[in-house]
């Protein structure tokens, strides 16, 4: 895609394609002639909109947070003084799955407990038995950097996408003879890369998130699309969905540095949250759905308290430099894991915001971490071509 | 920061977030007072000044940030990996020793050799030099005096031609190298992967509409202090604290460790005996035994014997629809009002009248979410009602009493012996086999997608 470059005053400089500019003439009705590079000169209404709408929306922000610090009496780790602090802490990598030629990018459990699946760069989607170490399936996408993959919730089915913009859903068969490439469905469209993929309650509904800056819920059978979530000024990275009793809402993290909590029925952002100072790359609930923890390129992992509606947490070090790639809580939530792109992870007491422990193993960026269904161990996966299971 | 990140349009966001950092770390550590004690440093039989060795930096690390030696050893290895400390001996390999071997701080060779050129041409670089000269000054301001040190220092050494100096160059230059052309096998630690973000500042107008709507939005919800919201963190890690394996272990034995299954055979989703673990859980939330196969289905029991199982029947129905295929919603809907709200049904579910009527008049235009108020209004009635009464019932004290309390199994119970790991049925496997029988035994109706029982 063509992109303009246009200079607005105070040096805010937009990379506009020209798809989008032919919408802001039509919405704006300020520029008439296609776009040319003298584009430049027509600069002044549209900065006094964007000057105006700046303002509005900074005055807003402040008056909310004025109004969120009022209830906010306490923080946690004051709470949490009476708390009987963890002892020491031992973790480390009962099982290594080698197979993998290149960068491991995502993996998601099976319900079962034991059986995980992995994506790469290479374009190959792996389907383990984690326990035995053994490969059940292997299918190879079209496409290289398979970002997103995930378990349906009745085991027999993966989905998986990443560059080619598409989430496919992939039957599981045992059938050895059966090439599993050909039951192949494509179930979602974007119009830019697939960053995160999840199944809903049932193998039949997909939630994807998108580089292209949208979230969208999917029909598995049909490939209809059922709801989009539109809202993030910049590629979504990752998303989770709340484990909550009416199910029906799921949060986002993007490049915005915004993590942004959806009604997955009216596609209205219910929710939004901004205190990191980059990118979002992970998302994750807490396991009540009263909060979630979110892991940034700011090195910081964070909670947000959904019923106070405020970060309620921050969980960093002096010596903890690189971004965080991927979260996730132990089942009772009083251990939240961090896999970081110095290759290690991070171990940290949720309640009391201290760091318990470091694990060293992987030998690249760890790039995805997940805790099993019933909260026994958890896997990661790495640049290091490896997923390892740490118990 | 350096030319080259510049050069490559910014886009390396991520870096520079992560640059910046070690930058502050490296500073620290050249702070006069606070920093490393810098002395010369003793490599075979010359002598090189401003070293430091890789024990004094580990040493210096650990005290600093008050981490345990392997982390300061491994973030001390992220600072060379990264080119801000390079090694003088064996300057091939880029990793930090622990030992006496000599380091030195890098400074780019670029912004040395514009530092040698001001200086020897007296301020008469070239205007595209000139500018590149001021950014670098501005951004590293505060390194700017070591900067000119190190390149006055190459100017005499080059007019000298002293063997030490001419070592720490090439050792500068060979670690500079190493990280931008990497050789093959070795990791490139400027590989950002995919070149993020994509799509930004893209919609600028739209997005600050959408944020001044969201933050009116946001202005008028109701919060809840923090002090409870907290408590409740507390209430609850405490309540699932047993159940947390990585917390407190597992009965018999975490499969993990001892490569023994017994704990996920003991936990299958249907079994003779539940554990008691899993039937106390089902006393956490409503949502918690519901959310269990075997929990849903003594529950369900009950029910029975309240004669108001309906309530359970229909929720599970409304759930069906919310979370089946788009293409049998119209016929699921038909069949719910038939079985639940139709005067006269065989299991008619107590609903009050406005959602009734709101419901009825959906149903003229099925779509998912249309039984949504009756599903939320029956699932609450049995919220507070049924389930209270279920917990203090005979038929759960007795379930909780049978419960198993498995045995722990030490690993030391099998000390040279390593255990078979078995392998289980896919639940691929068993799906398309469950799925044949269904076949076989055709019309039986009763067709749920594979999907949705586990």
């Amino acid at each position: 895609m063509k992109k303009n470059k246009i200079t607005l005053t105070n040096n805010i400089t937009c990379f506009l394609s020209n798809s989008f500019l032919v919408k802001m003439k039509t919405s704006l009705k300020y520029m008439r002639s296609p776009p040319t590079p003298e584009m430049a000169t027509q600069e002044v209404p549209l900065n006094e909109t964007l000057a105006h709408l700046k303002t509005e929306s900074e005055t807003l922000k402040s008056k909310l947070e004025e109004e969120r610090a009022k209830l906010h009496d306490v923080e946690l780790h004051q709470v949490a003084e009476k708390v009987e602090g963890l002892g020491q802490f031992v973790m480390k990598t009962r099982r290594t799955l080698k197979g993998h030629g290149n960068k491991v990018l995502c993996m998601d459990w099976c319900k079962d407990k034991r059986r995980i699946v992995s994506s790469s760069q290479d374009g190959k989607v792996i389907v383990w038995d984690a326990f035995t170490t053994n490969k059940e399936h292997a299918v190879t996408m079209p496409c290289t950097w398979v970002m997103a993959c995930a378990y349906a919730p009745s085991g027999c089915a993966v989905a998986c996408g990443g560059l080619d913009n598409k989430c496919s859903v992939y039957p599981l068969s045992l059938d050895k003879n059966e090439n599993l490439a050909a039951k192949k469905k494509s179930v979602a469209m974007h119009t830019n890369y697939l960053s995160a993929c999840s199944f809903t309650n049932s193998d039949m509904q997909i939630l994807t998130s998108s580089g292209d800056g949208t979230c969208a819920l999917w029909d598995v059978e049909s490939g209809q699309l059922l709801q989009s979530f539109h809202g993030h000024a910049a590629d979504v990275l990752c998303l989770d969905l709340a484990p909550s009793e009416t199910g029906n809402t799921f949060v986002s993290g993007g490049c915005d540095k915004k993590a942004n909590v959806w009604d997955m029925r009216s596609g209205q952002c219910i929710q939004s949250f901004e205190t990191h100072e980059s990118d979002i790359n992970s998302v994750r609930y807490y396991p009540s759905g009263d909060a979630f923890a979110s892991g940034s390129d700011d090195a910081t992992c964070r909670l947000y308290d959904l019923r106070a509606d405020r970060e309620v947490a921050i969980y960093s070090k002096d010596s903890i430099i690189f971004g965080v790639s991927s979260v996730d809580f132990s089942l009772s939530g009083r251990l939240l894991f961090g896999g970081y792109n110095d290759y290690t992870i991070n171990v940290w007491d949720v309640l009391k915001g201290t760091r318990v422990s470091i694990l060293f193993g992987h030998e690249n960026r760890v790039s995805t971490l997940r805790v099993s269904p019933d909260g026994t161990a958890f896997c990661t996966g790495s640049w290091d071509h490896t997923l390892r299971i740490w118990a | 920061m350096t030319i080259n990140t510049l050069a490559k349009g910014g886009c390396h966001r991520e870096q520079m977030a992560c640059f910046r950092k070690m930058e502050k770390v490296i500073v620290a550590m050249q702070d006069p007072d606070m920093g490393m004690k810098m002395r010369n440093q003793r490599l075979l039989i010359t002598v090189i000044p401003h070293a430091m060795t890789g024990h004094d930096i580990i040493a210096w690390l650990t005290h600093k940030y008050r981490i345990s030696e392997e982390e300061s050893l491994h973030l001390g290895n992220m600072l060379v990996k990264y080119g801000y400390i390079y090694p003088l001996k064996e300057p091939r390999c880029l990793v930090l020793r622990p030992d006496e071997s000599p380091y030195r701080f890098q400074v780019r060779p670029l912004t040395i050799y514009l530092a040698k050129k001001n200086i020897r041409k007296q301020g008469e670089l070239m205007e595209y030099e000139k500018e590149r000269y001021s950014l670098l000054h501005k951004r590293i301001n505060h390194t700017w005096d070591f900067v000119v040190m190190q390149a006055r220092e190459q100017l005499r050494a080059s007019k000298q031609r002293r063997k030490a100096d001419r070592i720490v160059l090439e050792c500068q230059e060979q670690a500079y190298w190493l990280i931008n052309r990497p050789p093959p096998g070795v990791n490139n630690v400027l590989d950002t992967g995919l070149e993020r973000p994509n799509n930004f500042s893209c919609r600028v107008t739209l997005v600050s509409d959408f944020i001044i709507e969201a933050c009116r939005k946001a202005l008028g919800r109701n919060r809840v202090k923090s002090s409870i919201c907290l408590e409740g963190f507390l209430k609850y890690s405490e309540q699932y604290l047993n159940h947390d394996p990585i917390m407190q272990g597992c009965l018999p034995s975490n499969p993990w460790i001892s490569d023994d299954t017994a704990h996920w055979t003991m936990n299958a989703e249907i079994v003779p005996v539940p554990t008691r673990l899993r039937v106390e859980r089902w006393s956490f939330s409503f949502m918690e035994l519901l959310n269990d196969a075997m929990g849903r289905r003594e529950f369900m029991t009950y029910l029975e014997k309240e004669f108001s199982a309906e309530n359970l029947y229909f929720w599970q129905a409304c759930e069906d629809i919310r979370h089946g295929e788009s293409s049998k919603i119209v016929e699921k809907v038909e069949d719910i009002y038939k079985n639940f709200l139709a005067p006269g049904a065989a299991r008619w579910v107590n609903i009050d009248s406005k959602t009734m009527d709101k419901t009825l008049e959906g149903i003229k235009r099925p779509h998912r979410f249309v039984m949504d108020d009756a599903q939320m209004h029956i699932y609450f009635l049995m919220k507070k009602d049924s389930y209270p009464r279920y917990l203090k019932s005979d038929l759960y004290k007795n379930m909780l009493a049978k419960a198993i309390v498995p045995q722990e199994t030490k690993k030391s119970v099998f000390p040279f012996m390593r255990r078979q790991r078995h392998s289980s049925p896919s639940p691929a496997q068993t799906a398309t086999q469950a799925a044949e029988e269904e076949g076989l035994a055709k019309g039986a109706g009763a067709n749920s997608a594979a999907g949705s029982h586990f």
